[in-house]
């Protein structure tokens, strides 16, 4: 079996481009939302002192992770700010002054075991940065003898970003030093470097820079999109299918981004955590398209300002153009999980006509997961929550396969997220029915007695 | 740099292939049939063209400004309607009927039913159905095509169930002089437009192999003359241009072999017992009406999902 996909233009205009550290901001504004689960709890005060690399906010909860300073300086003020969910998210703005002092408590953490790696994971603040932002140390906290294969996902399937692809290039031997100490302590079968093949030079490096590990390989994977998407890889690579409401563990499965795994690898080594991202600056308004450095919290303003625009940039986005998150202001900061920030000119902008469904199937000959995204749109249109749930629209990983190929330009996409928060909202209220129903059932047996 | 972005779900990227797009394919698909048309049925044949598109456009436009809908003629479907009923007439048809029936394709079979998308029947197909009962005379009165001397007046389908006159050969047949249909004669044109079509990915191969194919198998069983089968009648027009309309037939590949090979069956058994001589029509209308059934058969099943 073959899942479905998209050929997707890949304008990979910055794959020889090596980061280049930004000069560092006057102001970093960190957002205390950005990893999936619970929101960071600052630890700092307005006019605390902070270097780089300094506990800045703790976890919130099992499910989140610690954010560290990505620049010396002053709290300026713990803020709100209209984040692009439509929430308000508690914010912590530093002005940076300018010396990128570290921290002198940076310290390599002592990694002797599992529980001891996992928690080095909690500590680094490292969160899913191929975008998805799942704080990783919940990832990992499992059960070696549940690990049949690790992926190391650089699929990169998203046009434009190479920022996964530098990290390849750039800083392989971090990858593997990652694969070494996965395989010391979960001991997996497989370790599978997933890489679409339209990058055949980080198919040959990490082939190169693993040649000595066993139990290790890499995958030149069709340049078919999504490829890169969690699902998709472990098929594609294992040939498992991740049930319904399951994890990727529950089939023995472990996906982690090549960058993260970087990331710990060299928190491990040095003890600097997650404070600062590689960023692919990309698209039709950006003079300059380039990969940059920049600390976690710097406004895309600054960063579109560092790399010049050719013309007004009218549509800026977090990521890729197939699952970015398009921004509402430019005072937007880099996140953990911000992989690409993307500026496109009028013409990108413009909002197309949506024209009736011609019901010619190309959203279900293209879902990877073989959704019928029209008949979902029909259902959520209907106020149908019972068919949703047969059409298993809580499966649908907003890929934007279908909208990408629909010639009527339905929304489809977006329909599917809210009817999958129809779907969530009903079920919330089947169950609350059943319960009352319970509570009046004992309540008259009660009575009864 | 001002603070007006423009902010939308994603994704942000699209293949620009829109619905008129598609349509303005067909439409190219269909030119060498156009062309086939006019070689050999004479200059008439664009003219009952070009009147049949202009009928179809100026009722789709018409209807929604009554209704005040949004007008819908840019996206070319009207046109495609148009010209495939036109091809599917023969060369002297009245010209009051053939406006009659782009009326009743576009007003009939598609507005009323909601528009594009909508429409339960094929329209082109259903008004060639409906002009064929009301007007059987004239709609089943064929000019002598130009290249050829013969004075035959009846189709290839209808020699051949009557055993009355000479066939055309397997050439003449391929290229399309014979008796029929204006724009189905020809299978070369229907062809080319047909492997466009493929190439586009406007269409996938598995009705017209499902359907063609079909008809070959089944009339050989049957000790027909499969060759004269496929090239007679309005198979490849059908096969190619009219069971391939996205609204009136299965989604996935299952489903258009379905579709293919039920047109198929039903086709061979009109021409070889029923009262007339050819099926095509009816055999893809007869499908249409199937379609949600099939499409409910061949639902793709979600990976991974769990029945509960």
């Amino acid at each position: 079996m073959k899942l479905h996909g998209i050929h997707v233009p890949h304008r990979k205009n910055t794959v020889d481009s090596t980061p280049v550290r930004m000069p560092v901001p006057a102001v970093v504004t960190v957002p205390m939302s950005m990893n999936i689960g619970a929101p960071a709890k600052p630890v700092v005060k307005a006019g605390d002192t902070v270097k780089v690399g300094q506990l800045i906010a703790e976890a919130g909860g099992f499910v989140s992770a610690p954010i560290y300073s990505g620049v010396s300086g002053k709290v300026k003020k713990i803020d709100q700010l209209l984040g692009s969910n439509g929430r308000y998210d508690t914010t912590i703005v530093i002005e940076s002054d300018g010396q990128q002092e570290v921290y002198e408590g940076i310290t390599p953490p002592q990694v002797t075991d599992l529980d001891s790696f996992v928690e080095a994971v909690r500590q680094s603040g490292v969160i899913g940065l191929g975008g998805a932002g799942f704080p990783t140390a919940v990832k990992l906290k499992v059960k070696p003898e549940q690990v049949e294969e690790i992926i190391i996902n650089g699929a990169e399937c998203e046009p434009y970003i190479t920022s996964d692809t530098r990290t390849m290039l750039d800083d392989a031997d971090s990858i593997i030093e990652g694969v070494r100490l996965l395989q010391k302590y979960y001991a997996p079968q497989r370790v599978i470097v997933g890489i679409e093949d339209n990058k055949p030079q980080c198919v040959q490096k990490m082939k190169e820079a693993g040649r000595d590990l066993s139990g290790y390989e890499v995958a030149a994977l069709p340049a078919i999109y999504p490829q890169g998407g969690e699902k998709v890889l472990i098929f594609n690579t294992t040939g498992k299918i991740v049930p319904e409401g399951k994890l990727p563990i529950d089939v023995g499965a472990i996906v982690i981004n090549c960058t993260t795994l970087a990331v710990i690898a060299k928190y491990i080594k040095t003890g600097m955590p997650l404070v600062e991202k590689v960023v692919t600056v990309d698209g039709s308004a950006v003079a300059k398209p380039q990969n940059v450095i920049v600390p976690v919290g710097t406004s895309m303003k600054d960063v579109l300002d560092f790399c010049g625009v050719k013309s007004e940039p009218k549509k800026v986005l977090y990521g890729g153009p197939m699952m970015g998150i398009s921004v509402a202001s430019l005072e937007a900061p880099v996140m953990k999980n911000t992989n690409a920030v993307l500026a496109f000119a009028e013409k990108e902008a413009q909002a197309p006509v949506t024209t009736a469904c011609i019901r010619c199937g190309r959203c279900a000959a293209h879902c990877p997961l073989n959704l019928m995204p029209a008949s979902i749109e029909t259902a959520y249109v209907n106020n149908e929550p019972e068919v949703l749930k047969e059409l298993k629209v809580n499966l649908c990983m907003e890929c934007g396969c279908c909208a990408f190929g629909c010639p009527a330009h339905r929304p489809l996409v977006q329909v599917n997220k809210l009817a999958k928060a129809m779907l969530n909202q009903y079920n919330a209220q089947q169950k609350a029915l059943l319960e009352k129903q319970k509570e009046k059932e004992t309540k008259e047996a009660a009575a009864n007695v | 740099m001002s603070e007006k972005l423009t902010v939308s779900v994603s994704p942000h990227l699209h293949t620009g292939v829109t619905t008129q797009v598609i349509m303005r394919d067909v439409l190219i698909a269909l030119l060498p049939a156009v062309v086939a048309s006019v070689v050999f049925f004479g200059l008439r044949a664009l003219l009952v063209e070009v009147l049949c598109v202009a009928v179809c456009i100026l009722c789709e436009w018409a209807f929604e400004k009554i209704c005040k809908r949004p007008v819908t003629v840019s996206d070319l479907s009207a046109a495609v309607t148009g010209l495939l009923l036109a091809l599917n007439l023969p060369v002297g048809i009245p010209l009051w009927q053939a406006a009659f029936g782009s009326f009743v394709a576009i007003v009939m079979v598609k507005q009323l039913f909601g528009g594009i998308g909508y429409n339960f029947a094929n329209p082109a197909i259903t008004a060639r159905i409906i002009m064929l009962v009301a007007f059987s005379g004239t709609m089943t009165s064929w000019a002598v095509p130009n290249l050829v001397d013969a004075v035959s007046s009846s189709t290839p389908l209808a020699i051949l169930k009557t055993g009355e006159g000479t066939l055309p050969s397997l050439m003449e047949m391929f290229l399309g002089a014979r008796d029929g249909s204006m724009g189905e004669t020809s299978c070369l044109a229907l062809l080319i437009g047909g492997v466009y079509l493929i190439a586009r990915k406007v269409i996938t191969w598995h009705t017209p192999v499902a359907f063609i194919g079909t008809v070959l198998v089944f009339s050989a069983l049957l000790g027909q003359q499969p060759l004269y089968q496929m090239m007679a009648g309005g198979l490849f027009i059908g096969a190619f241009f009219m069971a391939t309309d996205y609204t009136t037939s299965p989604p996935t590949p299952a489903g258009k072999a379905i579709f293919g090979i039920g047109c198929g069956i039903i086709t061979v058994a009109i021409r070889v017992w029923g009262n007339y001589p050819e099926g095509v029509s009816f055999s893809i209308l007869l499908m249409n009406i199937l379609n949600p059934y099939i499409c409910k058969w061949t639902q793709p099943k979600p990976l991974g999902g769990v029945k509960e």
